[in-house]
């Protein structure tokens, strides 16, 4: 066990996979000899070899594109889309191609492609650097989307995710690359050093895609959560004393439904979150389906916490950004009634 | 805005929307249209630099002259039974073509598309392609899976989404896949397979396998960003890849002009992004084929990629959902200046003395026996009927292939369809 922030465990589960399986291959912008802007991908160029880990043209549709031609070919890529905010060019690929394919051919070919891109804001990115689009890929019929909050869930979950023989689309939340963050924007940084969550072992394990995890255990309310927003759902619960059950979906496609409603069932009450725009966020589905299999469970409506239906503004992230005020507020209405 | 616009001193701007030379009513006018004589193209090395074969994007190779003889640097010099072979696959095109076009206005399945004119394209470059090299065509190559000996039984079960169907009903006509053929199932997206195909050859580079990968795009969606992500990441990689830019004038019914045809060549295309490039007369099966077998060698010697684009017509509707009289004029592509295919590779081997009209007539019989056996066949399988709930698939198959594995979601979805058909079957 070493202690890694998330960055150096996702490094990790692509130096593990790259070990054991010839057929992973590296691309995306910068991830060559620069090891990508984020530092996910440094060194494997040095250790692999250029024809394994390369930069690629700003082209994300060029990029997945490609990708999916080398996975129809026999190779597990991963392909690294700078930000979340640029998967756009290349949503026709992974929405009509990659997502497609193995149902097209009736499985005569599939896709094991892993798409991985750092999404969300809290990092004074702006509109083009910020955005959770997780709820567009959870609407594709044939695409997974995992995301972790922690960097030992992130190792498993990557490997995983180059293992799966389905496309994967792997979102990993850039504020806490470096350190879990509670949504406190004024109180320091904590790093993951502190953590228990970033001991991760140095080889080989998984974490398996379509299973929740339990953050924190609580008997008066469900908060059903992933990525940054699960350190700020526990942290929010703990300033106001509430004793809530966090759930981090860790894929949101397949969603683990059965903690979700064991955890409801239990406490009858449910709050969702995420950083994403709240109409037809990915919270919208939570929520329908608590109602629609918890109902006569529920002892108040489920309520959601999320971004405001505008863009990421730049100078203005604090006040966009679902932090412990408007969590707070969703989860004592909850517990009102 | 309410105010109009101060405007300076200078001329009004205009906005230039590209219109063909002839519409419907108007005589077909083809007389813009340069073709040089057959054989005056030179043939570069296949090691050339890329910058020695853009002048040729601005001509075209053409082996088979006005008299049918194959003449100049480009000729093959195929022997008889090749050329008789070539023959008769594009024979065998048309004729499955016209009797599933048949089909489709007998109401047996949806939807046809065919390759009339073009058949030369497909035929002429996977006889210059190894059989494992991978295809990533689009609908207008059935060609490949013709030469391929693919069976004609299992093209025509997909037509008919029937129960020998072994995409199990799930495309649409003549969106055909078969891994065994190296023929990659066809999107009706538009150049999605271009980047695909690129990255299949990166792929087998990176392997250091053998193998090179063609794929096919129309000129209307050569327009298309995957087009031009293509082109940089096969030029960056130096891939093994053609890339082929078939131009058969008409995309739906919008004209070359509207995809940038009026500006330059298609071909021109390989000048700025810095590859090889040539422009081929696509209804000479022999010229297709020559072009085909120098871009393949260059592939295999790690030379990179070669965008070829064959000049071709397309003599028909884009599918059967749409009538060509309706946007240019009637009967032009009996006026097309390049000739049929099939007429031209005839009158080649006739020329020869290997071939006679005799033998043609009866080719044609034969052929079109074929044909008739393998619907028959087809059809004993079922063929699309549109108001039924007696599906020619078990209807819990539409839930696979969604994941590798099916998630809880599917299947409570998939319980819920049964019990939806129940209730519709009672």
């Amino acid at each position: 066990m070493t202690a890694m922030n998330m960055i150096e465990a996702l490094n990790s589960a692509h130096d593990v996979m790259m070990a054991r399986d010839d057929n992973v291959v590296v691309m995306g912008e910068d991830v060559g000899f620069f090891g990508g802007v984020f530092r996910v991908t440094a060194g494997l160029q040095d250790k692999y070899g250029r024809s394994r880990v390369f930069d690629a043209p700003i082209s994300e549709n060029g990029i997945i594109g490609v990708a999916i031609g080398m996975a129809t070919y026999g190779l597990r890529p991963v392909a690294e889309i700078q930000f979340a905010d640029y998967i756009y060019p290349g949503f026709d690929q992974v929405v009509s191609e990659a997502a497609r394919i193995r149902y097209r051919t009736a499985g005569e070919w599939y896709v094991p492609l892993t798409i991985r891109s750092p999404y969300g804001g809290g990092i004074f990115g702006g509109q083009t650097h910020s955005q959770s689009p997780e709820a567009l890929f959870a609407h594709v019929a044939g695409i997974t989307t995992v995301i972790p909050s922690n960097p030992y869930d992130a190792k498993g979950l990557l490997i995983s995710a180059i293992e799966s023989d389905d496309p994967v689309v792997f979102f990993e939340p850039k504020r806490i690359y470096n350190g879990p963050f509670d949504g406190f924007f004024d109180r320091p940084v904590t790093p993951w050093s502190k953590d228990p969550r970033a001991e991760v072992p140095e080889g080989y394990y998984t974490v398996p895609i379509g299973k929740a995890a339990i953050a924190r255990e609580g008997q008066a309310l469900t908060v059903l959560a992933y990525g940054t927003m699960v350190h700020v759902a526990i942290a929010t619960a703990e300033a106001n004393g509430i004793d809530a059950e966090v759930i981090d979906l860790r894929t949101i496609v397949p969603v683990d439904i059965e903690t979700i409603e064991q955890s409801v069932r239990k406490t009858g009450r449910c709050v969702v979150v995420h950083e994403a725009t709240r109409t037809a966020g990915f919270g919208a589905e939570l929520s329908a389906l608590v109602q629609e299999r918890c109902f006569y469970h529920l002892e108040a409506p489920v309520q959601r916490a999320a971004g405001w239906d505008t863009p990421y503004p730049h100078s203005l992230e604090w006040a966009y950004f679902p932090g412990p005020i408007r969590l707070g507020t969703a989860f004592k209405k909850a517990l009102e009634d | 805005m309410a105010d109009k616009i101060e405007r300076r001193n200078r001329p009004a701007l205009s906005l230039h929307v590209p219109e063909p030379d002839a519409r419907p009513g108007d005589e077909p006018d083809f007389s813009r249209i340069q073709i040089p004589a057959a054989g005056s193209v030179p043939r570069p090395d296949v090691t050339a630099q890329p910058a020695e074969t853009h002048p040729l994007c601005f001509t075209m190779v053409r082996v088979l002259d006005d008299e049918a003889n194959a003449v100049g640097p480009w000729d093959p010099r195929l022997d008889p039974d090749t050329l008789r072979r070539m023959l008769r696959d594009m024979m065998m095109v048309r004729a499955f073509d016209d009797r599933m076009y048949r089909a489709q206005r007998q109401g047996k399945t949806s939807f046809y598309m065919k390759s009339t004119g073009e058949e030369a394209v497909a035929v002429g470059a996977a006889h210059a392609l190894d059989r494992e090299d991978m295809c990533f065509p689009t609908y207008r190559q059935p060609g490949l899976l013709v030469v391929r000996d693919y069976p004609l039984v299992d093209m025509m079960c997909q037509i008919y989404s029937n129960r020998g169907d072994k995409l199990q009903g799930r495309q649409l006509p003549i969106m055909y896949s078969d891994r065994a053929h190296g023929f990659f199932t066809i999107s009706g997206n538009l150049a999605t397979q271009l980047p695909q195909a690129v990255g299949w050859a990166m792929a087998s580079a990176i392997k250091g396998d053998s193998r090179i990968a063609a794929t096919w795009v129309g000129e209307g969606s050569s327009a298309e960003g995957d087009f031009h992500s293509a082109m940089t990441f096969s030029g960056v990689y130096r891939a093994p890849v053609i890339l082929n830019l078939v131009n058969n004038q008409w995309a739906i019914s919008s004209f070359a002009g509207i995809a940038g045809g009026e500006l330059t060549t298609f071909a021109a295309r390989a000048v700025g992004y810095g590859i090889a490039g040539l422009r081929v007369d696509g209804n000479d099966p022999l010229a297709v084929y020559a072009a085909t077998l120098w871009a393949a060698d260059r592939a295999r010697s790690n030379l990179g990629p070669t965008l070829i684009e064959h000049f071709t017509y397309r003599k028909e509707g884009h599918s059967t959902s749409d009538d060509p009289a309706a946007y240019r004029p009637q009967g032009a592509g009996e006026k097309w200046p390049l000739g049929d295919p099939i007429q031209r590779l005839k009158r080649h081997l006739i020329n020869l003395g290997e071939w006679s009209d005799e033998q043609h007539e009866s080719l044609q019989t034969q052929l079109s026996t074929e044909v008739r056996a393998a619907q028959r066949e087809a059809e004993k399988q079922g063929v699309l009927v549109a108001s039924t709930i007696d599906f020619p698939h078990d209807v819990r198959t539409m839930f696979e292939d969604v994941y590798a594995e099916m998630p809880w979601h599917l299947k409570e979805q998939q319980a819920q369809m049964a019990a939806e058909l129940e209730t519709k079957r009672k």
